[in-house]
């Protein structure tokens, strides 16, 4: 096996293209464990770690461009205010060692249904910044990037350069079911994002599909009932029926399974009182803001 | 009630001068808390475990395993295998020059399966390369032929008449049948409940690992992380079909134990690999491989009654206890003999009908754990006891105590209880201890889910549990059980040194520590070197059944008493003086008003005195066949948990935010190796009430990982509240009362009834998982 290790974004990309048979690696949280266990064989590791470029992030027109490799544990430190949301499920992931090593590129790059950045990147509207030697940028919205049980919409010569996730507009939040208080891999998880600027909702569903899921009918209905309650104007209190109603539509839209971690029955209950919890946590943060 | 006695028996060869405690320096003897000599090395990484074992030339052993719960093996080709560039040997069953048996109780576990396998994971072939991954990928190329064989994996089938056989005649390893009082006793107040425990792991953090070096005699040596290296040595030779004298092992560093070591595990495959290629063999199991390569703790299926009266006294107890052994017998048998003998719990019950089976099936093999029998019963047999002050509206305290042990009375297998025995108190204590605080919802990570965030305080519930439990100390039923100790006094660089040699495995627990303390206490010398574990001495017994500090406690004690008693001998010689006149004191010989009469320098000179000492505890004997009556036990050990929790009630989240304990540990030797046994093992049990089972599926493990195996963290134990009682056993060596394991059996129950307590569901199986609470 190779170890690749460019130390430019231009050189990494031409070795994704020349070698389809690497492995990219950032922090090494999924693929060390993996190789471990030897599940993957992979020809090359192409270590991603070197790039400084990836390790960066910057603000640009109302949005955060999150560089692929920047750590768990730099969300959490600097972008509490921006990705209140994404910030919120970095605090749960794995220990504090798991937290300096880990990157939300990384994360998207295995594509796997637990990963506990997904749901508040789609609650959020982000974007993931897809790259290749030969065709240069190309945007992928979240809610498109995850294809199926750890396949995502990569090309075999493509890396991930970065995500763009809008900066918070309107209060975030973000829970996850484990079945212990910390360490732990998520049974569920849900995000949700309010968006005053544009009357909307975002959600987001982790562990309860095949592939991290937006809840699009549990959006329009939460966002069409503040709309016609002028709840947007009015700030007045989110009814307990219309948050319980948000959270039979999110469980709704899940399509979990049976497995050690929790029972699929199990995964609908928590994701219908989680959601309703967020929602109600989010609008009370709403309320509080005017 | 014995009273708290003052100070170890000291000098005994001079038992008329003895009125004064030995001098309390804070250097490092009984009662104080030294430094462990692994302690920094451990906390700073630098410590050597067995996994860190390295010879030149070594070469790296691998399993091959069986991946079937239940198969005849048609036949095994391993003719490619050996083709791949950098392997040494690949061995099956044929290869096993000795017996291909071993067993701690019954030696009926092949070192290679042969004809059968009988669980997933049971080793079939032996890969030995240069590379641990030349190995492995060698290992893939064996060809096993398997005929798939259907599989029993309920314990509750495996002794209907068309289950399938795992072994011949059947499936039952041992029916412990236990009468006591009348044949049909009655009661105006009858409860009962049926309880299901589910298969906990060791999950010990330093995986199997071992170093096998072949030595120019044609025999052995062999290091290795275990708990009882003479038992190795006697199943490792009779599969080698070696003398003694030809297999030696050393003990390596133990990443614990927790009983997860008894059995074997590299050892005779190691052995094996290493003999025939000539060459020092590792093997080391990693963390998948690690859950397939010892025994777990039997899951049990339950069912218990309680007859009282209508203030709560016990009448009589039933117990109906079935435990799944799986695919070979390991410690089935004992395991099965403390649930029967000890699974009623610390209670006065006058009348009593046990039956407790072990039966083999096609699961994973369960042997030994911390606690032993006595875990899985005691949530049945506290649950129960929740049930039945409920229902004659007693205090769940109270009843307790109102049934509880005294010293002096006899338990359900008719043996007085003859040292402290102090049920009540250890409840009140816990009872009386401050509660935690109300919930705080301002910090997420003191809630239910912690940075999970998915309660800020909504359906959060909080409920208290009560536990009070007993177990025995010491190998039962007539095992003589004992132990070895080799103690050297001389003089190096002017100053006194003690060298103290047993085989007793440190696990992590801090044997070495206080076999140093026992020295220095005995002998009066500071510096105590302690010889590395190995077979070249006696036997130390095993390290379980918190048996270590009473038993090889004792040896050691004994061993310096003959030190101490030889080197007033030389004295006497020298000094003209009977040695019952003379006292060794510090570095010096003293008389009998306190003159210092000569220095141990010149009383030793160049001279070494050395003695060995086996000693054994008191006898113990087989219980009835029929009744199961006698004296089975050589000490009980007492201890109370008292738990807190706070329950998310929609989500079936928990975070437990006390877990306080009292208990009695006759005398503290070293007070901070006594709190870690007791913050440990009280995390154990927790981990049991709430997170921590292997799930097997029709005999498949599916969560080798601690990914998916849970054990508590930081975020999960909270700060514990422990209190310490100290009344000696008067049988025992300074009075000591064994320690690890009381504490992983009273903590889960306690925990249980707490969750019990918030969600008002009976919850009669652990671990608890969320979807248990929210009925989803």
């Amino acid at each position: 096996m190779d170890f690749l290790q460019p130390t430019t974004w231009a050189e990494a990309l031409t070795l994704r293209a020349e070698r389809p048979d690497a492995l990219p690696i950032a922090g090494g949280t999924d693929v060390m464990v993996d190789l471990n266990f030897d599940r993957r064989r992979p020809g090359a590791l192409l270590d991603l770690g070197r790039v400084a470029e990836l390790r960066e992030w910057g603000a640009d027109d109302g949005r955060i461009r999150l560089g692929a490799g920047v750590p768990y544990a730099r969300v959490i430190e600097d972008l509490g205010a921006q990705l209140p949301g994404l910030a919120m499920a970095s605090r749960t992931v794995g220990s504090p060692q798991i937290r300096i090593r880990g990157t939300v590129g990384g994360n998207l790059g295995s594509a796997s249904p637990a990963g506990d950045a997904h749901p508040p990147l789609l609650a959020a509207g982000a974007v993931v910044e897809i790259a290749s030697a030969a065709r240069g940028v190309r945007l992928v919205p979240a809610a498109e990037f995850y294809l199926g049980v750890k396949r995502n919409a990569l090309e075999p010569d493509e890396l991930i350069a970065a995500v763009l996730v809008p900066a918070a507009a309107g209060p975030q939040q973000f829970c996850k079911v484990g079945t212990r208080n910390a360490m732990v891999i998520a049974v569920s998880a849900f995000a949700c994002a309010l968006h005053p600027d544009r009357g909307a909702v975002g959600t987001g569903i982790g562990s309860a599909a095949p592939t991290p899921r937006r809840a699009p009918e549990a959006e329009t209905f939460l966002a069409g009932e503040l709309e016609a309650a002028g709840l947007w104007e009015s700030r007045g209190e989110l009814p307990e029926t219309l948050a319980a109603a948000f959270g039979e539509r999110v469980a709704a839209a899940a399509s979990p399974i049976d497995d050690v971690r929790g029972s699929a029955a199990y995964r609908l209950h928590s994701l219908a009182v989680m959601a309703r919890r967020a929602a109600t946590w989010a609008w009370n943060d709403y309320r509080k803001a005017a | 009630m014995s009273g708290q006695n003052g100070h170890p028996g000291r000098a005994m060869t001079d038992s008329t001068t003895t009125t004064v405690a030995p001098p309390v320096t804070g250097s490092g003897r009984i009662g104080d808390s030294p430094l462990r000599p692994d302690g920094t090395l451990k906390v700073t990484g630098e410590f050597a475990y067995a996994s860190d074992l390295w010879h030149d030339e070594m070469c790296w052993g691998v399993t091959l395993r069986s991946p079937h719960p239940h198969a005849r093996i048609a036949g095994i080709d391993i003719t490619e295998a050996l083709t791949v560039p950098g392997v040494w040997a690949v061995l099956t069953a044929d290869d096993v020059p000795g017996d291909n048996a071993f067993g701690l109780e019954h030696a009926d576990q092949p070192v290679l399966a042969s004809e059968f396998v009988r669980y997933e994971g049971e080793p079939v072939a032996l890969v030995a390369a240069d590379h641990p991954e030349t190995a492995r990928r060698a290992a893939k190329k064996i060809r096993v032929d398997y005929e798939v064989l259907p599989a029993v994996t309920d314990p509750r089938r495996a002794m209907d008449p068309d289950a399938p056989a795992v072994h011949r005649p059947g499936n039952l390893v041992r029916h412990l049948k236990l009468r006591r009082g009348e044949v049909d006793p009655v009661a105006p107040v009858v409860v009962s409940l049926d309880f299901e425990v589910g298969m906990q792991d060791q999950a010990f953090l330093g995986p199997e690992s071992g170093l096998a070096v072949p030595a120019e005699d044609g025999g052995v040596d062999l290091y290795v992380a275990t708990q009882w290296l003479h038992v190795d040595q006697r199943q490792i030779c009779l599969a080698l079909g070696m003398p003694t004298e030809k297999v030696r092992l050393t003990l390596s560093g133990v990443g614990g134990a927790f009983g997860g070591r008894e059995d074997l595990s590299v050892h005779v495959h190691a052995c094996l690999l290493a003999l025939r290629t000539g060459k020092p063999v590792k093997m080391s199991y990693g963390r998948e491989e690690s859950f397939f390569g010892h025994v777990h703790r039997h899951p049990a299926v339950m069912h218990y009654e309680f007859g009282a009266e209508t203030d709560g006294t016990l009448v009589y107890a039933k117990s109906d206890v079935l435990l799944d052994g799986g695919a070979y017998a390991s410690s089935t048998n004992a395991v099965v003999g403390n649930a029967g003998t000890l699974g009623l719990g610390p209670y006065r019950i006058p009348n009593v009908a046990v039956d407790a089976y072990g039966v083999f099936t096609n699961n994973p093999p369960c042997g030994a754990m911390r606690g032993f029998g006595c875990v899985q019963a005691a949530f049945a047999h506290e649950a129960l006891m929740d049930e039945l002050a409920d229902a004659v509206g007693v205090d769940r305290v109270e009843i307790r105590q109102r049934n509880g042990m005294r010293e002096g009375d006899r338990n359900i297998t008719g043996q007085i209880i003859d040292s402290a025995a102090p049920v009540a108190e250890l409840l009140q204590i816990v009872r009386d201890l401050p509660m935690p605080p109300p919930l705080d919802p301002s910090d997420i990570r003191a809630l239910p889910g912690a940075v999970g965030n998915t309660t800020h305080g909504e359906g959060v519930r909080r409920g208290i549990g009560y536990s009070v439990t007993y177990k025995n100390v010491g190998f039962s039923e007539g095992f003589d059980d004992y132990s070895t100790a080799r103690v050297r006094l001389e003089m190096t660089g002017g100053e006194a040194v003690a060298t103290v040699h047993t085989a007793a495995a440190e696990v992590g627990q801090g044997l070495i520590t206080v076999e140093q303390q026992i020295c220095r206490t005995e002998l009066g010398v500071e510096r105590v070197v302690v010889h590395p574990k190995n077979t070249s001495v006696g036997s130390g017994g095993s390290t379980s059944a918190s048996r270590q500090t009473y038993v090889t406690g004792g040896a050691v004690k004994a061993a310096c008493e003959a030190v101490r008693a030889a080197v007033l001998e030389r004295a006497s010689m020298g000094l003209g003086r009977p040695a019952a006149d003379l006292r060794l004191d510090g570095e010096k010989i003293v008389g009998t008003s306190g003159e210092v009469l000569a220095s141990l320098g010149e009383v030793l000179g160049d001279d070494a005195v050395e003695e060995t000492v086996e000693w054994h505890h008191r006898p113990t004997h087989a219980i009835d066949p029929e009744t199961g009556q006698g004296d089975a036990h050589v000490q009980f050990a007492f201890s109370a948990h008292r738990a807190v929790v706070d329950v998310d009630v929609e989500l079936g989240l928990v975070k437990v935010v006390a877990l306080d304990t009292a208990q009695d540990v006759g005398r503290a030797i070293n007070p901070d190796a006594v709190l870690g046994q007791i913050h440990g093992g009280s995390a154990q049990g927790m981990g049991l009430a709430l997170m921590e089972e292997i799930i097997v599926t029709d005999g498949h493990v599916r969560n080798p990982s601690f990914t998916d195996y849970l054990i508590p963290t930081i975020l999960d134990m909270p700060p514990m509240q422990v209190k310490v009682l100290e009344y000696a056993d008067p049988h025992a060596p300074y009075g000591v009362r064994g320690v690890g394991e009381p504490p992983t059996i009273s903590s889960g129950p306690a925990v249980a009834a707490a969750v019990r307590d918030a969600t008002k569901k009976p919850l009669r199986r652990v671990p608890i998982r969320p979807e248990h609470i929210t009925g989803t």
